[in-house]
């Protein structure tokens, strides 16, 4: 019996091994070609899922993913400081505005035209909807743009999303849970009222709390930050607001110097769970399914690039841009990835329509590749586009 | 005075940025790790920078090659000028009996070979003041000379 487990846990070994290898393969490609790991990670986990599903390690990994999850939330609730939620908000409130107009709203009108219910179509427009704020910051950051005066557009437009998904996955979980309709309306409203008084919280008393959390040590740091993430998450999803969603109203309610702190020190960790969640979510679509999404993905990509470059463009023109500047605003926000696959990520796990996973994989794929490639080469292709108007 | 711009980057840092006399921007971005980033804005595309990225040594020459080495000179020069001289900065109590009289009426230069070369008061400087200039209570009188000639002013001012 004894022997038994023993090579059970050398072969979960080895198996986990193989996986973690070929990624650090995947993540050695994205750095050399300057890409984002995140389309080559799902790629993995698709090829993974067609060839050799991991067996053994499985429950690893599906553990894995979920804590990968609840990294890359509570990192995003720690991206922005207070007063960073505070000015952007005010300055990019109308730009926010546009932005979801014109993004989510597609990723809804596609998911109802492929016959689907409302909440999945929800859902497809939080996929549609949501930038990638990793893969943005690093393309900003390789091309040497934090410095441009477009540049501030673009990050208060982020910030926006940020916020807008303190609402939007409280809601998502409360109308996955899938409960009557009164309760489902107290449930959304003690979603709307958790998020609200965190935020408030955060804004208010940040401070404090992160003095209370604050020590020396990076190791007590580092226990004491993922003790309270992992128990927030784990207590939301009891409540059944999504542990996502609490991780993320932890991140929010962090501030100051623990906030810098604790990002410095969970950052190795969330880069290997979520990669491992991307794998996960790889592993879970039925590849066979994917050609049959692929055009479909494909022309949703299309439109919301389109979408996207021209809510960067207006909001850029708001605050005096030339058209240059405008057009590397605009492409800088094409590029979706992580949060996007989060969002299909639940719906998923909640087992809604099948289409939505490999319909949100090949989207991801496509614009967590084309987005980067639009920015980097935005001032070329504007100039193509005007001589070709000039010669027309 | 240039007019600095700040802009706040979310989850990068901050940015100031000015416009030199000639019309270029000029800008740093300060990263929330303290990090530094010179920038440059293109003439032709007045919203792109070039960046330069620095590291701490390369902040402190930099700093010092655009001003720092200028005041070391200085300081440096007023050394070489005043060899064998002694400079000092003397305070007028109020209770003096020097306060109120003029810096000609004081004959301060004929008794200690002292000169007066500048009257600091409150914010204001008062640069090589002339005979009729008036002392008050709490002047700062800068004063070069030799090291006895500036004691012998030290009690001159003290004198009620």
């Amino acid at each position: 019996m004894l022997l038994g487990a023993d090579s059970e846990i050398a072969s979960a070994l080895i198996e986990l091994g193989l996986v973690i290898v070929g990624l650090a393969v995947l993540a050695r490609i994205a750095v050399r070609t300057g890409f984002s790991p995140i389309p080559l990670y799902l790629l993995a986990g698709l090829v993974f899922g067609a060839v050799a599903e991991p067996s053994v390690s499985e429950n690893f990994i599906e553990l894995g993913a979920q804590i990968g999850v609840i990294l890359l939330l509570f990192m995003l609730g720690l991206e922005y400081t207070a007063s960073e939620l505070t000015t952007g908000l005010r300055t990019g409130f109308r730009s926010g505005l546009l932005d979801g107009a014109l993004n989510f709203t597609p990723g809804v009108v596609a998911g109802l035209a492929l016959g689907w219910g409302w909440l999945t179509a929800v859902l497809l427009g939080g996929v549609t909807y949501i930038s990638s704020s990793g893969v943005i910051a690093k393309a900003l950051t390789d091309l040497q743009r934090l410095g441009n005066r477009e540049t501030p557009s673009v990050l208060s437009l982020l910030v926006i999303e940020d916020l807008a998904m303190a609402f939007y996955l409280p809601l998502i979980a409360v109308l996955l849970a899938g409960s009557g309709a009164v309760a489902a309306v107290t449930s959304v409203a003690l979603a709307f009222g958790v998020a609200g008084i965190a935020l408030l919280v955060a804004l208010r008393f940040g401070d404090v709390m992160s003095r209370a959390i604050f020590h020396h040590s990076d190791e007590v740091l580092l226990l004491s930050t993922l003790g309270i993430v992992l128990l927030v998450a784990g207590a939301a999803e009891r409540l059944q607001v999504s542990a996502a969603v609490g991780a993320f109203l932890v991140g929010i309610a962090l501030s100051g110097h623990v906030a810098r702190r604790a990002e410095t020190l969970v950052t190795p960790l969330r880069d290997f769970f979520a990669a491992t969640f991307f794998v996960f979510f790889g592993l879970q679509i039925d590849v066979a399914a994917l050609p049959e999404a692929l055009p479909v993905a494909a022309a949703l990509a299309v439109v919301t690039a389109v979408t996207k470059v021209y809510t960067g463009w207006w909001a850029a023109r708001r605050v005096g841009i030339a058209t240059k500047g405008r057009f590397r605003a605009g492409t800088a926000l094409v590029a979706r990835g992580e949060f996007s696959i989060v969002i299909a990520g639940l719906g998923v796990a909640a087992g809604l329509e099948g289409e939505l996973g490999p319909l949100s994989a090949a989207y991801v794929l496509i614009l967590a590749i084309v987005g980067p490639l639009l920015t980097r080469y935005s001032d070329e292709l504007l100039d193509v586009a005007r001589r070709r108007l000039v010669t027309a | 005075m240039t007019d600095v711009e700040e802009t706040l980057l979310p989850g990068v840092g901050v940015r100031h940025d000015f416009s030199t006399e000639d019309g270029r921007r000029l800008g740093v971005i300060v990263h929330r790790s303290g990090r530094r980033e010179l920038l440059i804005y293109k003439k032709d595309d007045p919203d792109a920078c070039r960046v330069v990225q620095l590291g701490d040594e390369d902040l402190r020459v930099l700093v010092e090659l655009l001003g720092g080495t200028q005041i070391v000179e200085r300081v440096a020069n007023l050394q070489y000028a005043v060899e064998g001289l002694a400079i000092d900065w003397l305070s007028l109590p109020a209770r003096s009996s020097t306060v109120g009289k003029t810096l000609g009426s004081t004959e301060l230069r004929t008794r200690t070979g002292v000169s007066v070369v500048a009257v600091l008061r409150g914010e204001t400087t008062y640069p090589s003041p002339e005979p009729d200039f008036e002392f008050a209570a709490d002047d700062v009188a800068v004063v070069v000379g030799t090291p006895e000639g500036i004691r012998s002013a030290t009690a001159y001012f003290q004198e009620e």
